[in-house]
This record gives C-alpha cells, sequence and structure tokens, in this order.
C-alpha cells in the first residue's frame, strides 16, 4: 500500500483526473474550486496535457465538449453559478453523446450566494440541470479519499455510457485537507468508434444532437432514455449501523460525513439510528431504499439545503404508511455532530419513542 | 469546343449563372423542374467558351464544364 | 473533352437546403474545395454552428461535430488541443459569431487557436426569421427593426474583421464577397492563404464572407447580389487586413 499523504479536497480530484489520463482541462476560476485549475495548470504539462484557462464556463464546457469528441479524456470544473452557465453546453453533449467529466465544487446560492459548503445543486445535478430530457450520472464523494478515487471513476464511466458525468461536492469537500491513499489506477478502454478523428479510410462520422425527421427526435430520447436506466447497474451507496435500526437518515456528501459522528453519538446513547449514504445520486439507489423500508419504516433526510433529495427518498420509500423526515439547513453555517444529534433526536422520540 | 452540363432537378432558378456569362448564353426557361423551380438553360452551346463563370456562381453546383 | 468544372469531393453529392441565391451554397463549395485542393479531406474536422449552415454535417464528406449557438470557436479550441494534427474550422454565421459567440471568436483569435474560421456575414438571422443581426446595415428593415436599424438605439453594424485584425494573436484576417465571379476569385485566394496559416502552423486564420439572403432581404437573388456590392462592399470593404503573404 501506498503512503498516505495530506491533500486538499480539491488537490485529490486534480490528481485523480490525470491519473485517469485526462489532459485536457479548460476552466475559469470561482471560489471554492480554485485549487483544481491551478493544480491543473502546474501538473498537466508533466504530462504533455493542455490547461486552457477560458473566458468564461460557457466557453470552458464548449472546449471540453470539442476536446472529448476526439476521444480523449477531458474535464472542466467550477461551483454553482458556473455550473449554471455550462448547462446548455451539458445538455449538447448529451444530446450528441459525448463524455466528460464536469466537478462542481458547489457553493451556496441563489444568485451569488456565498462561498459557504451547499447542496442547494441536487436538482440541477440530478434532473439534467438544462435544457432537454437527458440526465447525467452524479457522484457524491464525502472525503478527499473519495474525491480521488470518483474523479477515477467518473473518467471510466463517461467513457463507459458516453455521457457527462458529474461530480457534485462542495466547499467542505474542496477545501478540508485529509491524509489519502494513492492508488494505481488501471485505464479501462472503451471502444471509440464515434471519436472526430479526421475520416481516414472510413466513413465520416457526425456528433450532433438535431433530429429533425418525422420520428427520429422521438427515437433518439428513447434510446438515451434506455441508456440512463441502464445506469443503474452503477448505483453505489454506503450504510453504517443499519443493524436494528429505527430509523434510517439518509444524507450525502459534506452532511453525510459530518452524520457518521451523530449516528456513533446516537447508537453510543443506545437509540436504534442507521445511515444511508448515496454516492451516485443520478442513479438514486432507489431500489436498495425500497428494501429497507420493508423492516425499517421511519427515515429522515438531512441535508445542506431546504430539502432536495428528500423527494427522491420520498419516491423511493415514500409508499407504504413510512414516514419521511426532514432535517434541513440552507448554505450560511455548517451544522455541527451536536446540532445534528440534536435534531435526530427530536425525530427518533416523535417516531419510535 | 466546350460544354456545359446541368443537373437540373437541382436547378433552383436563381438565375445567378445567367448573370455570371459573359456572353449572355444562359436563360431560365419556364419548364418546371421535380422541386418545383424554373430551370437555367443553355440555347448556343456554340459559342460558349467553356470559362466556368456561370459553375463557379451557382449556389447549388448544378453545372459542370467541360473543355 | 475534358470536365474543367466538377463538384468537389468533399461535398457529400445531396441537394442543398439553401433558398435560391443564397450565398451559403458558394461558400460550402469554395470551402470543400479548398479542402480537395490541398488534400485535407482524410484530416478534417468540421464543426458546425447554428444558423442557416447548420447542416454542414450532412454536405460536408468529413468528420463533424455540432456546437452549440455561438460556441463553435470554443468547440474548436478544444478539438484542435486535443487533436493538432487534423484540419479545423467552423463556419459560422453573423447571429452565431459576432453576437451570441462574441467572447468566445475574440479569445480565440486572441489565444491563436490554430484553427480556420469561415464567418458568413448576411447582415441578417437567416435561420430564424430575418430578424436584426449584429452586422444589419444603418437603416436595413428586419423583423425586428420594422422602421429601419436605428444607430441611436441598435448601435452600429459590427466589423468583425476589423476587430479581430486588432488582437496580436490573430495571424491572418480577410473579408471577401461572391456576388461575382471577380469577387469570387479573390475569395478562393484568400481562402487558400487561410487554409495555409494552419497547415503551416502558423495560426488563426478568419475569412469573413459578405453573403446574400435573398430571402430575408426580400429580394431576388439579382437584387441582393447588387446589394451587396452597393450597400455592403462600402461598409465592410473586402481585402485582407492581415497575414497577407507569408
Ligand atoms: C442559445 C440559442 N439562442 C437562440 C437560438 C436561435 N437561433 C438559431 S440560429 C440563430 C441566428 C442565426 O443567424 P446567423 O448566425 O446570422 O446565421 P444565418 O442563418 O443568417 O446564416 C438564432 C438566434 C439558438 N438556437 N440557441
Ligand atoms: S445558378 Fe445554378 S441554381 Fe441558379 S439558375 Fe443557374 S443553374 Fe440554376
Ligand atoms: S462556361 Fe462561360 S461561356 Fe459557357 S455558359 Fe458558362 S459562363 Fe457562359
Ligand atoms: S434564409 Fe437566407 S441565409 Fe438562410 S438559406 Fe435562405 S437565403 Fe440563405
Ligand atoms: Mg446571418
Amino acid at each position: 500500500m501506498a503512503e498516505a499523504e495530506f491533500i486538499k479536497g480539491n488537490e485529490a480530484i486534480a490528481m485523480g483526473a490525470i491519473e485517469a489520463g485526462c489532459r485536457f482541462y479548460f476552466g475559469y476560476p470561482i471560489t471554492p474550486q480554485n485549487d483544481i485549475p491551478e493544480y491543473m495548470s502546474r501538473h498537466l504539462t508533466d504530462v504533455d496535457g493542455t490547461f486552457i484557462q477560458a473566458e468564461s464556463e460557457i466557453a470552458s464546457i464548449n472546449m471540453l465538449l470539442g476536446a472529448s469528441s476526439t476521444g480523449a479524456r477531458a474535464m472542466t470544473s467550477s461551483s454553482s453559478p458556473g455550473i449554471s452557465l455550462k448547462q446548455e453546453g451539458i445538455s449538447y453533449m448529451c444530446g450528441s453523446q459525448i463524455p466528460g467529466v464536469i466537478v462542481n465544487m458547489s457553493r451556496s446560492g441563489p444568485g451569488l450566494g456565498g462561498i459557504d459548503p451547499s447542496q442547494g445543486d441536487y436538482f440541477q445535478a440530478t434532473r439534467g440541470g438544462g435544457h432537454g430530457d437527458y440526465r447525467t450520472i452524479v457522484l457524491a464523494p464525502h472525503s478527499v479519499q473519495e474525491n480521488y478515487d470518483l474523479t477515477m471513476k467518473a473518467f471510466d464511466l463517461a467513457d463507459k455510457y458516453r455521457n457527462p458525468v458529474v461530480i457534485l461536492g462542495d466547499a467542505l469537500l474542496g477545501q478540508m485537507k485529509e491524509p489519502i491513499r494513492r492508488r494505481k489506477y488501471r485505464k479501462k478502454e472503451f471502444p471509440k468508434d464515434w471519436a472526430m478523428t479526421g475520416a481516414k479510410g472510413r466513413k465520416k462520422r457526425l456528433l450532433k444532437s438535431l433530429y429533425l425527421s418525422e420520428g427520429e427526435l422521438t427515437d433518439h430520447n428513447w434510446m438515451l432514455n434506455k441508456k440512463y436506466q441502464s445506469m443503474k447497474r452503477e448505483i453505489m451507496f454506503e450504510t453504517q449501523f443499519m443493524e436494528g435500526a429505527k430509523l434510517v437518515v439518509v444524507a450525502f456528501g459534506s452532511v453525510a460525513r459530518i452524520l457518521k459522528s451523530t449516528v456513533q453519538m446516537a447508537r453510543d446513547r443506545g437509540m436504534k439510528v442507521g445511515l444511508f449514504r448515496p454516492i451516485t445520486l443520478f442513479p438514486f439507489p432507489s431500489a436498495a431504499l425500497d428494501k429497507i423500508s420493508h423492516s425499517i419504516k421511519n427515515f429522515m433526510a438531512v441535508e445542506l439545503n431546504t430539502g432536495q433529495m428528500l423527494e427522491d427518498l420520498k419516491l423511493s420509500v415514500g409508499h407504504k404508511k413510512n414516514q419521511v423526515d426532514f432535517y434541513g439547513r440552507p448554505p450560511g453555517s455548517i451544522p455541527s455532530p451536536d446540532e445534528l444529534f440534536h435534531e435526530i433526536k427530536k425525530i427518533y422520540k416523535k417516531r419510535i419513542g | 469546343m466546350a460544354m456545359i452540363k446541368f443537373r437540373r432537378e437541382r436547378c433552383k432558378g436563381c438565375g445567378m449563372c445567367v448573370s455570371a456569362c459573359p456572353k449572355n448564353l444562359l436563360v431560365v426557361g419556364s419548364k418546371i423542374n421535380r422541386a418545383g423551380y424554373p430551370m437555367a438553360r443553355i440555347d448556343d452551346m456554340k459559342s460558349c467558351t467553356g470559362c466556368a463563370l456561370c459553375a463557379e456562381m451557382c449556389p447549388d453546383v448544378v453545372i459542370t464544364v467541360f473543355k | 473533352m475534358k470536365q474543367t468544372f466538377k463538384r468537389p469531393k468533399a461535398l457529400v453529392d445531396i441537394p442543398f437546403h439553401f433558398c435560391p441565391g443564397c450565398h451559403h451554397g458558394i461558400i460550402h463549395r469554395l470551402v470543400a474545395e479548398c479542402i480537395d485542393f490541398y488534400g485535407l479531406r482524410e484530416k478534417t474536422i468540421g464543426v458546425a454552428s447554428v444558423g442557416c449552415s447548420v447542416f454542414l454535417y450532412d454536405y460536408f464528406n468529413a468528420d463533424v461535430v455540432e456546437a452549440p449557438h455561438g460556441r463553435a470557436a470554443a468547440v474548436a479550441t478544444g478539438v484542435k488541443r486535443a487533436s493538432p494534427d487534423n484540419f479545423v474550422f467552423t463556419y459560422q454565421g453573423d447571429g452565431d459569431l459576432a453576437a451570441i459567440g462574441t467572447a468566445e471568436i475574440i479569445h480565440a483569435a486572441n489565444r491563436g487557436e490554430r484553427i480556420t474560421v469561415i464567418f458568413v456575414n448576411n447582415t441578417v438571422f437567416g435561420m430564424t426569421g430575418g430578424q436584426m443581426a449584429p452586422t444589419t446595415m444603418s437603416g436595413q428593415e428586419t423583423t425586428t427593426t420594422p422602421f429601419g436599424r436605428d444607430l441611436e438605439t441598435n448601435g452600429f453594424p459590427i466589423k468583425m474583421s476589423e476587430l479581430l485584425t486588432e488582437l496580436p494573436g490573430s495571424t491572418f484576417v480577410a473579408r471577401a464577397a461572391v456576388n461575382n465571379p471577380k469577387n469570387l476569385m479573390k475569395a478562393k485566394k484568400l481562402l487558400k492563404r487561410a487554409f495555409e496559416v494552419q497547415t503551416n502552423g502558423e495560426g488563426f486564420s478568419f475569412v469573413e464572407f459578405l453573403s446574400a439572403c435573398p430571402t430575408n432581404w426580400k429580394m431576388t437573388p439579382k437584387q441582393a447580389t447588387e446589394r451587396v456590392q452597393e450597400e455592403m462592399i462600402p461598409y465592410f470593404p473586402l481585402g485582407v487586413f492581415k497575414g497577407g503573404q507569408e
């Protein structure tokens, strides 16, 4: 095993990307993710890669579209307002089936909001975000190690499905430092028989999203939908203390990380609380939650927003008269494990006694 | 000796070739092609020099030139 | 007899959808001829934009990727950086390049991206039905300037070639027209030079084509062609602005 190194969350993403063979990075500065472009600008040259500080997030996403269209591994990163600007490009990439990795170290909104950690972009990330009926795979790390590991995975998934993959972190996950273990990445090769390489000795290729003939776009949308459905096999989640649990707290990303301490506190006090952490937000681990809901009836979503993932949780377990409670902390401050314990205790008392 | 050929189904009757011909040999007639456009034609092929200016100016690559 | 003028190989043998007398067809053919002339077909990656030329990907017998409206220069940047040995061109209208895509074209030129940009200025948004473009002439009636473009409220028709010439990053900038055989022959030369600037690795090349849109100008093709001469060329002068000779 490699020795542990102390790394900043944002840098772990950049390192993971380069190790996964990302050779093109396009971005526009925005707090709290600037360590990513800064790292890329310094280290991509070591591997003959290209870094461009673009004129905007719009330009960045379209440069990503262009570079990825040649079959190369490429990435852009930003934070919430910048991710809003990228949405049209992401929609085109989905429509044209062009892979690419998009990192959102999200900050608080709406508008300029602030730079605090926030999970307010859950809907934007998991519902497509831009125009048209499309989805991106969304990975939600909760530690620096996962920032690194999931970034590598993101490149494989993007190539595998010919689809953009979003990594949804936040200011907390970008800024904190933690030891990580580097691992040897084995690149998975996927056929790139669609890539722009010049029509040498073969028929020309087209990457486009415009379909005008009768029925063509209907078929295209169903084909894409089938692909999004097939992504279910990539579902990832983590559970803790599920044995005999009477209340399952469901949370992702930074707040799930804080909740790990909270749930431990609850168990120490004899409360039967478990933790369910979705790692893929799209596709959402609905089937797993549904299964759990056959034996456990009480769920509680905790998010750094006013209730977004909550809807997916309700869709997954909301039938059969299960109880789904919610604690939301919109951006401005991060809840401590104690505060969260207090909130969980309230629900636990109400539902279980 | 020169000759031009029209790909008549592609003609849109725009008349760009008519204006281009230095010898004024082309006209857009009243005959309509399958696409519904009147077609350009040449009546006096013998006077054609094969300069290809008509073909150069045709937006729809209707004309080919032989010399 | 030998065939002295034929359809370029880089053009797929299907009819154009353009209106009668639309110069897009001529400009498409000139680009295809250049691709043939330099033997670049198998190395070409085209970047299609959104406008009347959106079907470029059907017409060129080459790899083509579609860019969102206005972003072709950014897409081409990504393509060329990732694939520097390919010949990469964009083909963009004046709404695409000079309105929504102004930032992308200026910065691509300023970075000296080794791409070739074909810019078709027809003083109007053709595809969407004839609204004002940034290049619409003073007094020109469009569907959104029903009383003519008023410079007081709409600003001035933008001169993209002149603008890009000022950028130290651009290598070759020229403006051409295809409204008559003489201008068309000059246009061919300029386009060739623009191609060479990329194939020689010299830098960013840009050719603006003044182009007629008979449909939205509400003119016959002949009148539209005359308008290019009489109204457009005096305001948008033709010629090489930068980087004429090697
Ligand atoms: C983001 C976005 N905004 C607006 C449009 C609608 N639109 C399509 S083409 C076009 C303008 C086309 O004009 P131009 O680029 O001059 O090309 P032309 O058709 O004149 O050749 C517009 C506004 C779009 N497709 N996408
Ligand atoms: S220029 Fe071409 S399309 Fe127009 S009338 Fe002549 S042959 Fe027909
Ligand atoms: S080739 Fe020249 S002379 Fe002959 S018809 Fe065409 S323009 Fe006229
Ligand atoms: S609308 Fe104008 S630019 Fe578009 S195809 Fe017709 S003539 Fe050409
Ligand atoms: Mg236009």
